[in-house]
């Protein structure tokens, strides 16, 4: 009887594995080369100063980092759609709704009021 | 099989008859992401705030005069190797080798450290040179967001060194794993934070 | 003892935080230590204190820690009421000269307190009490996926009710309305400890709702009965998955927005100050994030509520069970794209304004589409005019008003005209008391049989009902029409003596109020000393329609003996009409977690630093802080922390109820 349960439980502990992912020494190493490039770039970028418009460079190093972000995920979250019978992805989701809403939204609001009812304050503003 | 419910004959089935414990800890995977998402949305706050205050300088040393990218670069690499070698350490882990997990841990460890000393001498030279946390509301966001996310690390390896001792007890038992998968979770999670810091604060702020 | 050792101990605590010197205070708090040194006195007669400890407050049974955080509701209720009572009878007799009878001082720290506490400490642990309680019963689960941090969660919340009240004696309470704005709330105006004891309180309590509101959600998602698919889920269960997304979504706001200003206050940075760079329009904006959220956290579960009544007295399934599920899912989204209603006039502009205001125009329509459900619902049925009907009843009629008012308030421009005034605090009372209050009355009387194995008295439930429903609109009504005229809120003494009368009734309202609240007390007492008349015994006294309702009066420790299938939405209900027959062999030892003490012990250590922090004793801090990691790292080593209730006690409590369950014939 306690042998069976034994078993059993182990099953559902090997089963949790399943859910929750592993990664394997190649997901880890790619996952890691391509950190070290997507980080590297955008230092190098600034650094150097490599393309001349401020604002197409703070658009790439941007990117770059929503890429570097995602490769985190898949290599060292091991994230999947069927995560926690996607339950996990669906929770980043609405996570990262709420996160753009409310930065987008704060951003956007503040910078009205800003203007509107701090108007001493513009000259000091560099970045809405 | 109950859960289909089918009439095994003519009666309707409404309860399990032969039911086996739930496995211990269920939850705890998908408690501990969830809980990850709030603590992802706490930094979303602090975030918002350097977003909105990060260029009120008043007057005062603004981040051309204080980030120095060589050492965030620096800084940055000691927190990408402890993101590896505790991808090492779960390795380790899934082989059953609790020597090999624990040498990994304490590796990441000292990844963490060398991170949380960097930063700290980061925070000391900015001090000394007058720029404090009182002294501007870019400061002030500035101190708070990066030390936020220090004091995560931290408490990252207070929890490594306590489930180093955990395993050393009573070794890979399924808790304990279950504590090694969420701690990667944080500690992964934490990296990620990190890009954002790296990307809109340091190097947009020398852009700026 | 030198002074500075006396600072150094004591920190910024002396004598003169003592209200020695104010008499409604001396008075309170002889009230207070009467009452509670007779409570200690007779629960130590009757040597309860280790039951008490064993049974409940070590507990990590989701039933026991629902009904703790009912009690806790119900005390802090009578707490926030007083304030109310304080408020309505001052605004009633400051007129033609007369100050009132509350200086200035102390009356900003009642309407603080009355909504820091109405809302925190009454509302949400009625909330939390009510899901907690209800759904691992509904989706026929044991208990909640987290039992330990269920435990824990409460004693947060008592904590932050702890440091609330005491603020009452020792020391002052925040004097800045229940938000806390900067500049006011920020240190340069504020300089004492009322902000601070604000901050430490819903800091702490906010922990504790955080946690609760993962625990709740892993619960709904991951141990449902077999058989019960996301759309089999009662809706009361669907609300509350909706209610813990909100409080995880949000409550990490509050956290965060509170410890900038704590920063600003005890470190001295610039996130909202006026120099420096600092912005306290940014506060405003931050904590409205986490502020609209919050009042659908207190509302959605009572609209779960609300649905349930309306199926189980109407004799008929929900109408539109799928509507109310995407109407629920869309007010959850919605609720985060809303938030600037709260401040159209702090001068956003035109488009900013149009955009907020058309977005909280749009979250109306679903609630207006559960609304026309319920009635679907009833059209046609058999309905019973038992208690909890007659509270959805007075809701419908109720909320309907206060949510049109807020659709008026909606529009921009009526909103500059309107803005912090009376007509404002008259909507938001009218949806709370309304929608929420009304919605908790209704699910006491609907679940206390099922709590405690005895149905509630309905005389004394109809008193409480007429006088609730009736106090309210008398109550709230003038407001609006002061509001209209221009009065503003938080106002503590007027000039224009035509506007008494409308305060007059208001206190008249409140008063029926009161007597609302004391028939409420009565009918508990009462039906207590009459439960074996009241009794309960078939667990099923209003022929209910989910799975709650298929267990004994109260449950067993273990809720089920077999886990349930599920075929259908209404599984009770799907069960009775298909013949389910009851098991009565064949049971197993059941797997249950263990009581522990952890949880009083770190809300304890918490409460103390929070109270250290506050009065700036910074070795207590400190001490406290380490103790609190300390403790909670040494939980840790503790790995046995379940048990089996063996096969034959589970036989003997199933056998037992068979026989109640036969003898009813």
């Amino acid at each position: 009887m306690s042998a069976h349960d034994h078993a059993d439980h182990d099953h559902d502990g090997h089963a949790h594995a399943e859910t929750t992912g592993h990664g394997s020494l190649k997901g880890y190493l790619t996952g890691f080369v391509l950190s070290v490039i997507l980080t590297a770039v955008p230092f190098w970028l600034v650094m150097t100063g490599a393309i001349d418009n401020k604002q197409a460079t703070a658009f790439v190093i941007m990117a770059l980092a929503g890429v570097q972000i995602v490769v985190h995920m898949i290599f060292f979250l091991h994230m999947t759609p069927s995560s926690e019978g996607g339950w996990s992805m669906l929770a980043l989701i609405f996570t990262i709704v709420v996160l753009v809403i409310v930065l987008s939204g704060s951003l956007w609001v503040m910078y009205h009021l800003n203007v509107n009812m701090m108007p001493s304050m513009q000259h000091m503003r560099e970045m809405p | 099989m109950a859960s289909m419910a089918k009439t095994a004959g003519d009666e309707p089935v409404f309860y399990l008859k032969d039911e086996h414990d739930h496995a211990e800890g269920g939850s705890t995977m998908l408690g501990f992401w969830i809980y990850l998402m709030s603590d992802c949305l706490i930094f979303a706050m602090l975030f918002a705030a350097y977003g909105v205050l990060g260029g009120n300088y008043a007057a005062g040393p603004a981040p051309k005069d204080l980030f120095d990218l060589s050492l965030v670069a620096l800084n940055t690499t000691m927190l990408l190797l402890s993101s590896i070698t505790y991808g090492f350490a779960m390795l380790a882990m899934n082989r059953d080798r609790v020597a090999a997990t624990q040498a990994w841990l304490a590796v990441t460890g000292l990844f963490g450290l060398a991170f949380l000393s960097i930063e700290l001498y980061e925070f000391h030279h900015m001090i000394a040179e007058g720029a404090t946390p009182q002294r501007s509301a870019f400061l002030s966001s500035f101190f708070t967001l990066v030390g936020t996310h220090g004091l995560h690390v931290t408490s990252g390896i207070v929890w490594m060194v306590t489930l180093m001792v955990q395993v050393a007890r009573k070794g890979l038992i399924p808790a304990n794993r279950r504590r090694l998968m969420c701690l990667s979770l944080f500690w992964h999670f934490l990296d990620i934070i990190w890009i954002g810091v790296f990307t809109f604060v340091y190097l947009m702020g020398m852009l700026r | 003892m030198p002074d500075s050792l006396t600072r150094f101990i004591f920190g910024r605590l002396t004598w003169e935080s003592f209200p020695f010197h104010e008499p409604i205070l001396v008075a309170t708090f002889a009230v207070v230590a009467l009452g509670g040194i007779a409570l200690v006195g007779v629960l130590t007669y009757y040597r309860v204190w280790g039951y008490l400890w064993r049974e409940w407050f070590t507990s990590v049974d989701h039933k026991k820690i629902g009904i703790m955080y009912m009690v806790l509701g119900l005390v802090m209720l009578l707490r926030g009421f007083s304030d109310a009572i304080m408020m309505r009878l001052q605004q009633a007799i400051a007129f033609n000269g007369s100050e009132g009878y509350l200086p200035a001082h102390h009356y900003d720290q009642v309407f603080t307190a009355h909504g820091v506490i109405m809302i925190f400490f009454v509302a949400m642990p009625f909330v939390t009490g009510l899901m907690n309680f209800v759904v691992p019963l509904q989706i026929g689960a044991r208990d909640v996926s987290f039992p330990f941090l269920n435990n824990f969660s409460f004693w947060m919340t008592v904590g932050g009710a702890i440091l609330v009240m005491t603020s009452l004696f020792v020391g002052e309470f925040a004097r800045t309305g229940w938000l806390a704005y900067p500049p006011l709330s920020n240190i340069g105006y504020s300089p004492d400890v009322g902000v601070d004891y604000y901050i430490w309180a819903l800091q702490i309590a906010g922990v504790g709702t955080t946690l609760s509101g993962i625990n709740l959600i892993c619960t709904i998602i991951k141990m449902r009965a077999p058989g019960m698919t996301m759309m089999r889920m009662p809706v009361f269960t669907w609300t509350s998955l909706c209610t813990n997304v909100l409080i995880v979504a949000s409550f990490p706001v509050l956290t965060a927005v509170l410890a900038l200003l704590a920063l600003d206050r005890y470190v001295g940075t610039n996130f909202f100050t006026n120099d420096f760079g600092g912005n306290p329009m940014m506060y405003v904006n931050l904590i409205w994030i986490w502020g609209h959220p919050e009042v659908y956290i207190l509302i959605l579960p009572l609209f779960g509520v609300y649905s349930e009544v309306t199926s189980t007295f109407s004799g008929k399934r929900l109408f539109g069970y799928t509507s109310m599920v995407y109407a629920t899912v869309v007010i959850t989204i919605l609720s985060y794209l809303v938030w600037l209603h709260h401040f159209f006039t702090m001068g956003s502009g035109a488009s900013v304004n149009s955009f907020f205001g058309i977005t909280t125009m749009i979250i109306s329509i679903p609630t207006g589409a559960k609304m026309f459900n319920w009635l679907f619902t009833m059209y046609r049925g058999r309905i019973r005019y038992e208690l909890p009907m007659m509270w959805t009843v007075a809701f419908m009629l109720t909320f309907v008003v206060g949510g049109m008012t807020g659709v008026l308030l909606a529009v921009p421009p009526a909103d500059f005209v309107l803005h912090n005034s009376l007509f404002l605090v008259a909507h938001f009372h009218n949806v709370i008391i309304g929608g929420v209050l009304f919605g908790l009355f209704a699910a006491i009387a609907y679940w206390w049989p099922k709590a405690f194995g005895f149905r509630l008295q309905p005389f004394w439930g109809k008193v409480s009902f007429w006088c609730w429903v009736v106090g309210f609109w008398l109550a709230f009504m003038p407001l609006y029409i002061l509001g209209l005229m221009g009065v503003t809120r938080r106002m503590r003494v007027f000039d224009d003596p035509s506007l008494q009368i409308w305060f007059q009734i208001a206190a008249f309202g409140a008063l029926l109020i009161a007597l609302g609240i004391a028939a409420f007390l009565i009918q508990i007492f009462v039906s207590i000393r009459n439960r074996e008349a009241l009794a309960d015994p078939t667990g099923d006294p209003w022929n209910g329609r989910t799975l709650e309702w298929s267990t004994s009066s109260p449950p067993p420790e273990y809720n089920f003996a077999f886990t349930p299938v599920v075929r259908d939405n209404d599984a009770w209900w799907d069960m009775k009409e298909h013949g389910y027959k009851r098991p009565l062999s064949g049971f197993r030892p059941i797997h249950m977690p263990s009581n522990t003490g952890a949880g009083i012990i770190l809300a304890g250590l918490s409460v103390v630093t929070g109270f250290a922090l506050i009065w700036y004793i910074w070795w207590l801090a400190a001490l406290g802080f380490v103790a609190l990691l300390a403790t909670a790292i040494g939980h840790t080593f503790n790995y046995h922390r379940d048990f089996h209730i063996p096969a034959a006690e589970v036989d003997q409590t199933e056998t037992a109820r068979t026989e109640l369950l036969a003898a009813q014939g």
